[in-house]
This record gives C-alpha cells, structure tokens and sequence, in this order.
C-alpha cells in the first residue's frame, strides 16, 4: 500500500543508519503514514487494546515470576506471600489475574466486529485465521495460568481439561500421562505448565507479528466493508488512529481497574483460595468465564468423544468462516439478514456461557443442546446459504460517500463515532 | 495399559470416597448447597470504594480468634509483624512483640543439632495449634479445622441473576465476612425430620447443615476491654473483620490507589476525548 | 503528542501538551510498582536478628554464623591476637574508620572501636570481603587475620584492611550482648 507519506532522514546519522537498517522507516509506514479508513469506529480500537493487554501481562507475569515458586507445596504459598509481602505485589497478582480476563473481554469484542463486518473476507482470510491461532493460544496460556495458584479450582480444572483427551481412543490415556507427568495432576504437571505459560506469550506476540503484517498487507476493513479507493477514503496512522486508539485503551483501562481495585476477586473463584487438595472435589466445578461456552458444549453431548469432538470443533469451525459465508457483501450494515442472525447467534453464545456455569441437570442441558446445535447451524447452514437468498442492500460507492451521506442526515451519529 | 489405567482410577475413586468420608461436612461445600439460606448481606465498614478497618473492631476480632479460635484453627501465613503493620488492627510494634513473645517457637537446630524453643519474634508466623493435617483430623473428629490465612476469600454464596450484574456496579466482595458472620450465628435446632449424624451440630448457613464445628462462641466468653456487647453477634462481627483483614491485608491501599487511579484515568480519558475530538475536527468520519 | 504536520497547528497548544504530560505523569505512575516490588519484602525485612551462644567457641576460634544471607564471623581473639591489633596505629592502615555500626559513622579504627565493648577479645564481623564480596578464609594471610582468595586482599585481627583491592574494614554489624554468653546480630 503506498501511505500519504514516506520517511526521507535529514539527519545524516539517521541516514546511515536507515541505509542499513530501516527500522524508522518501517516504524513510519507502519504505525504513522498507514492509511487507515477514515470511518473505523471505536469497535475498530480492540486492535489496540488488545497490543497493550499482551503487554501488561506480560511485564505483569514476567514480575510475577520472580517471586512465585512452581512447586506444589510452595506455589499456594509463595502467591500469598506475593499478596501480602512483596512491595505492590497484590497490585502485580491482581492486574495479571484480572488482565486475563479483560484479554479475553477485549478478544470477544475484537472477534465478534470481525464477524459483524465480515472482516474475514478475501483477501483477508489469513489475517482471520492468524487470529484465530492466537485466540487458541490464549486459551491454551489462559488455562495453563490458572493452574498456577494451585488452588483447589486450579488442581481439578487441571485435572478435567487433561481429562479431555483421554476420550481418544486408544491414544488418550497415554496422551493423558504424558501431560501429567505421572498417573494425576502433581507436581510435574505444575512445573511443564509454568514452563509453557511462560513461553506461549511469546508466541502469542510473534503470532501477533504475522497478525499485524498480514493486515498491513491487506488494509484495514471498515463499516462499509468498502475497501477504500482514493486516498481520500483514508487517513494517516497518526494521528488519527493513534489518538482515537489512546482515547479507546484508556476508557478500557477504566473499566479494568474497576476490577482491579474494588473488585478484584469477582471473576476469580473463592474455591481457588483453598489449597489444592487431590482428594476432595469441589462441589461446583466451574471453568473461567472464558471458557464457559464451550464448557456449555462440552456437556451437553451425552457422549465422551463426542463432547470433546463438539468442543474442539466449536473453534476448528472458526477457520473455515472466510469459505463458508458465501456473500460477496462483506458488512452487516448492508446485510438485512446476516445482522438479524449475527445478533442471535451473539446470544446464544452469551446463553451457553450462562449454561456452562449451571450444573449440568434438567432443563439447563436441554437448552446446552439447542444452543449447541445452534451455534454449528449458524456456521455451517446459515452463512452458506445467507448469501444465495440474502437480498442485500445498495453498498456505497466508497467510504467518502458513506460518511458524506451520513454526514447530510445527521440524525444518527451514534453508529460511528 | 489400559488395566493399569482403569484400576488407578478405581482406586481414585476408592480413595476420593473415603476421603470424603473422612472430611464429613468439616472442609468445603458438601452435595446440599442448594438448599441452604443466602447468608443477609451485613454492612462491613471495610465494603465499598472507601472501605477501611475499624481498628478497634479488628483488634477484638484478634482478640477473638487467640481466645478461642486459634485453639483449633491454624494461620499459617498471619505473622506477627502483621499486627503492627498499617492497614490492619495496628496494634504497635511493642503490643505485637508481646503477643509474639507469649508464644514458644521451634527453631533450630542448633550447633549440637537438636531443635529447641525460644520465645517467638515478630518474623515468626502464628503457631499452628497442631503439627499437621492428620493430628488436626484426630483430634476434631475426623474433620480439619480450616486455616484461616485466605478463609475470608474462600468462603462464599451464590449471588444468581441479576444480583451478580449489580455487584459489579456496587463493588460487593464482601460474601466471605457475611457467610463467616452468619455460620457462627447459624447454630440451631434440626427442624423436625433432620437427622443430624453423629457428631454433627445443626446449623442453618452451612451446606448440608451438618458441621463438625461444635458451636464456638457463647456470650461473655471472651472479656472486651473497650465495653463492646460481649455477644455472640459482636464476637462474630468482629472475628469475620479480622478475618477479612488476615486475608486481604493490602484492602485499604489496595482502595486508596484505586480512587487516586480512577480520577487520574477519568480526567486523562476526558483530555484525550478532547484531543482527539480536535485532531478529527476537519475530518468527517 | 501528537503534533500534525497540518499548518493550523504549529503553535504549540494547551491541550496537546496537557494530554502528552498526563500520559507520561500516569506511564510513571505505573512504572514505580513495577521497580518497588524489586526491593526486598516485607518477610526478608523482618528477618533481622540471629542470636550466637559465645560459651561453646573456644579461645582462638573463629565461628561463622549466618545474618540475613550473610556469613557473619564471631572470633574468640587470644590476648596476643587483642594485643598486635592494638599495636597498629591507626595512621598507618588504608582504611582509618572504624564500619561499626554500633558506633559513630566517624570513629576511628583503633582496636577497641573494632571488638566488642568491654569484652575486648570478641570480634565480630561481616565475612564478606569489602571489594567484590567473596568470604575471606580465617587465620590466613600475613596480618594474622583474614586473606581474601579472590583478589588477596588482607586483613589484621581486628578485620582491617591491610592489603589489596579491597578499599573498606570489614563492616561490623548491629549486635548487643543478651547475657555474658550470648550476643544477638541485627
């Protein structure tokens, strides 16, 4: 893409420099001159808030490990005594354990505007399923930091997630010994755990490189889902997007420190205060609020196998979206239908997620099973066939007309900014 | 492979049943918590976004735990210095070495290898009442007597819908002090029909109703110096603060920062809603 | 902050400078937990005082304890050990400052301001040699004292330097006696 400006050193020590390493100049075309649509609303600003939670958890973890000891009968322990000994310790435990779950907030958010404005639509398929593999790693790093604190939910969600994979056939009990180290959830699996959630961040961000260069590649999508045509459709990076981004990651940062200071407890689980113990069950086995949809999904399948195949599958179907939506019209502004189905299929998400938290009895596993069928049938029966019955509306010719046209009725300024 | 995999899991179970057995209703929630009353919701001087302890309330509910509490209940991680320390009961640092000093602690070994007593220092942790798990069973009838560092945070009730939507608004975390204060006062008559088993009392908060804990607190068992009620409502109250303390000793701080970081955040979010209102001014988007 | 290269702003303005300035005041802000927590915590604080029973250290021992990580060396000096460290006079040694912590930062390295008060043929020092911190060995050394084996510095018998890289005395920390036999660090 050919940005509003490109970088021409005039100091002639940065000359030398930029002839042999164009770090500004990539620096400069990448987060200053890139044309960005000048229409993106805030839901466009997940992008960045996302950038800044990654790193908060990362600095946050990278802290917290000098103090945390991954060894069964001291990392209850040495989290405590990061609570209550180390200088702001509790302030480090409580961004990082709170920051997971605004991670995840701000991940939901991020993957349902993709989904609303069909932002996974050639040529941005890759870019979509670049983010789909850092989604997964989330949840990977997600579950394997709850573990960590090796209380009493992180011991037995440890020991049902594992479990998961002894439904294989033939492979799965061995699968299942040689992610635990031993014949249960103990002290080797704490240590491989604390390995990997240390480094799977690290990936998550080279993922996130190649997340970054694939949209630059391609351009950012839009509300209009028109992709832009002259440079006035665009603006530069900065400092349009750069302020508009700030002003996004600190209204969230607000939001984040409302959990972080007066309710840092409230995602977490009280049983998680009790010590692992590999002889008693809690009574309620609950999974992070993150996972709870598929939790949902999980047990709502009568079978082993089946649950966790229905399970994986929830996120495998992700990966094909960019094939199976058959409209050529990439916004839901302009797709009658698809938003009407979009905003159910949103709900049913929200409603497995309240399903998963329930016990698994009576009419609570009835509606799992709908709003599982639901969910497939969304992907797999109603995007394809959206876009040959779908009658969509008149698409504007570019992104100036869009706004320009909205700028004359002026009624509705809400949608945009 | 599989032989092997299906017997350990046979014994899994074997061991899981007959630990819960052995547990009986002393450790966490049992089957029945559906069926147990939401404990009321107290009003905590430590709740809300200016939340504080009230000292003397803390000291008390200390006072209450060394008295009777402690004769069962370890604290592993409460150390002495915490008494002195801001934001709790500070008490001062010569209140606090006294307390430590009325204590014998094992230390050693010493230079002919021996381990040996000495009278506790404000780096020492509050002594456990029992050597480990298994002697704390024996003597409790085979159920062990919670530890109280974390308890505070351990213990809640279900809040259900939309009760739990609200408490993010009204910043409600205060479920652990409210279900501590209401088991201690939960002690009752079984109702008609309720078989209480064997060595289990009645009470009203606790799932499953039956609890190995016999009732703890009678009034005017512990003497208050400052002329608070000597009732079992006072002496719960004033324990679940103290345990809230022992659980969360950075609450206040944690408060403190927290509106400092909010009123920065809001001001610095309206400079940048102005900022960037400026920049888009000649921009239609 | 964000300064467009757009003509109408090349005054500089109120409102760039004042968002710029808060997000820099509030990055420090949040930088400063994320340093303080480096500090030593609030457990390793508390952990102030060792105690050493003196009646089972025979005369001419040196006895090494720990205090806070550190070694500490308790030494039962021999009248002749007292008597060549008070021959020294202070002009002559490298560093002239007692490092007792139970004394004025000022005070002179003579023997007495280095033992033990009153009870002349204690010694007690931090076993942490003053150049780069390695534990020098006992009774080595051409001074009757401490040789340290990583750059030879050396010390007398009242743990002063005498030779080599090492620029201080040996540091004396903080200890009273509890009773005639006992002493506690910190």
């Amino acid at each position: 893409m050919s940005g509003h400006a490109t970088f021409e050193p005039k100091n002639p020590a940065l000359k030398w420099f930029e002839s042999r390493l164009p770090l500004v100049g990539l620096i400069h075309s990448s987060f200053i001159a890139y044309p960005t649509p000048r229409n993106l609303n805030y839901w466009w600003t997940f992008g960045g808030i996302l950038s800044l939670m990654l790193v908060c958890q990362i600095l946050s973890g990278v802290v917290l490990v000098m103090h945390y000891t991954p060894h069964v009968t001291l990392a209850f322990d040495s989290v405590e005594h990061i609570m209550r000994d180390v200088s702001y310790g509790w302030l480090i435990r409580y961004i990082h354990a709170n920051g997971a779950s605004m991670f995840f907030i701000a991940v939901y958010i991020h993957m349902f505007r993709g989904l609303y404005y069909g932002s996974y639509k050639a040529p941005r398929e890759v870019l979509w399923i670049l983010g789909v593999i850092i989604y997964l790693l989330m949840m990977a790093t997600g579950f394997m930091g709850y573990v960590l604190p090796w209380g009493q939910m992180s011991f037995w969600g440890a020991t049902v997630i594992t479990n998961l994979f002894s439904a294989f056939p033939v492979v799965g009990p061995t699968i299942v010994e040689w992610l635990w180290g031993g014949f249960a959830v103990d002290n080797p699996t704490l240590n491989r755990f604390f390995s990997l959630h240390y480094l799977l961040p690290f990936m998550i961000a080279g993922v996130v490189v190649l997340h970054i260069w694939a949209l630059h590649i391609a351009g950012q999508n839009n509300p209009t889902g028109v992709e832009p045509k002259t440079p006035k459709d665009t603006v530069p990076f900065t400092p349009y997007a750069t302020i508009k981004d700030a002003f996004g990651m600190v209204c969230f940062l607000i939001f984040f420190a409302w959990f972080v200071f007066y309710i840092p407890n409230y995602l977490g689980h009280a049983d998680n205060y009790i010590p692992a113990n590999p002889l008693v069950t809690p009574a309620h086995i609950v999974p992070e609020w993150y996972y709870l949809p598929f939790y949902a999904m999980l047990r709502s399948v009568p079978d082993k196998l089946g649950g966790v195949l229905t399970m994986f599958s929830a996120i495998i179907v992700l990966f094909f979206v960019p094939w199976l939506d058959t409209s050529k019209v990439r916004s839901a502004a302009y797709r009658p239908l698809y938003r009407q189905f979009f905003w159910i299929w949103v709900a049913a998400c929200i409603g497995l997620g309240w399903l998963g938290s329930k016990p698994a009895e009576g009419g609570y596993v009835i509606a799992g099973r709908v709003l599982t069928v639901y969910y497939f049938v969304h992907f797999l029966i109603i995007l394809p066939l959206l876009g040959l019955f779908e009658k969509p509306k008149q698409v504007p010719a570019s992104i100036t007309e869009a706004v320009l046209a909205k700028g004359k009725t002026a009624a509705s300024p809400a949608t945009t900014a | 492979m599989n032989m092997r995999f299906a017997s350990l899991r046979s014994f899994t179970l074997a061991a899981l049943t007959a630990a819960t057995m052995l547990a009986g209703t002393g450790t966490s929630f049992a089957q029945d918590a559906h069926a147990t009353p939401k404990p009321p919701r107290e009003s905590w001087t430590f709740a809300g976004p200016f939340g504080h302890f009230d000292r003397a309330q803390v000291q008390r509910g200390f006072q209450v735990f060394r008295e009777v509490c402690s004769s069962c209940h370890a604290a592993h991680l409460f150390a002495f210095r915490n008494l002195a320390q801001k934001g709790g009961p500070e008490f001062s640092e010569a209140q606090a070495k006294t307390v430590a000093e009325s204590f014998k602690v094992q230390d050693g070994p010493n230079d002919a290898g021996d381990m040996f007593e000495r009278p506790g220092r404000l780096s020492d942790r509050w002594p456990s009442p029992f050597p480990n798990e298994q002697a704390a069973r024996a003597s409790n009838g085979g159920a062990y007597p919670p530890d109280f560092s974390v308890l505070a945070k351990a213990r809640t009730y279900e809040v259900g819908f939309p009760g739990f939507l609200f408490d993010i608004v009204r910043q409600y975390q205060e479920q652990g002090p409210d279900y501590i204060h209401a088991l201690l006062n939960g002690y009752k008559d079984p109702p008609e029909g309720f078989k209480v088993p064997e060595g289990g009392h009645y009470n009203e908060f606790f799932p499953g109703h039956s609890i190995k804990m016999p009732p703890p607190l009678s009034a005017d068992q512990v003497t208050y110096t400052d002329g608070s009620p000597q009732t079992v409502e006072q002496y719960s109250r004033d324990v679940a603060a103290f345990m809230m303390w022992l659980a969360e000793p950075h609450l206040e701080e944690r408060k403190r920062i927290g509106f400092m970081s909010m009123i920065f955040l809001i001001v610095f979010a309206g400079l940048l809603y102005f900022t960037k209102k400026k920049i888009w001014r000649n921009v239609e988007h | 902050m964000a300064s467009t290269e757009t003509a109408q702003t090349t005054r500089r303005d109120f409102l760039y400078i004042a968002t710029g300035a808060m997000g820099a005041v509030g990055a420090a802000a949040l930088v400063w937990p994320f340093i303080s927590q480096l500090q030593p915590d609030a457990s390793v604080l508390a952990l102030s005082s060792t105690e050493v029973d003196l009646s089972q250290i025979q005369e001419g021992q040196i006895v090494t304890v720990k205090w806070r990580g550190k070694p500490v060396f308790v030494w039962n000096r021999t009248a002749d050990d007292v008597a060549k460290a008070r021959d020294v006079p202070v002009g002559q040694l490298i560093d002239p400052i007692a490092r007792n912590a139970n004394l004025p930062a000022d005070a002179p390295a003579t023997d007495e301001n280095r033992a033990a008060k009153d009870r002349e043929k204690w010694l007690v020092v931090i076993g942490i040699c003053t150049h780069l911190g390695c534990v020098p060995i006992g009774h080595a050394g051409e001074y009757d004292g401490w040789f340290c084996p990583c750059h030879g510095s050396e010390y007398d018998a009242a743990g002063r330097v005498r030779r080599g890289p090492a620029p201080e005395n040996l540091a004396i920390p903080p200890y009273a006696f509890v009773s005639d036999t006992k002493i506690s660090i910190g």
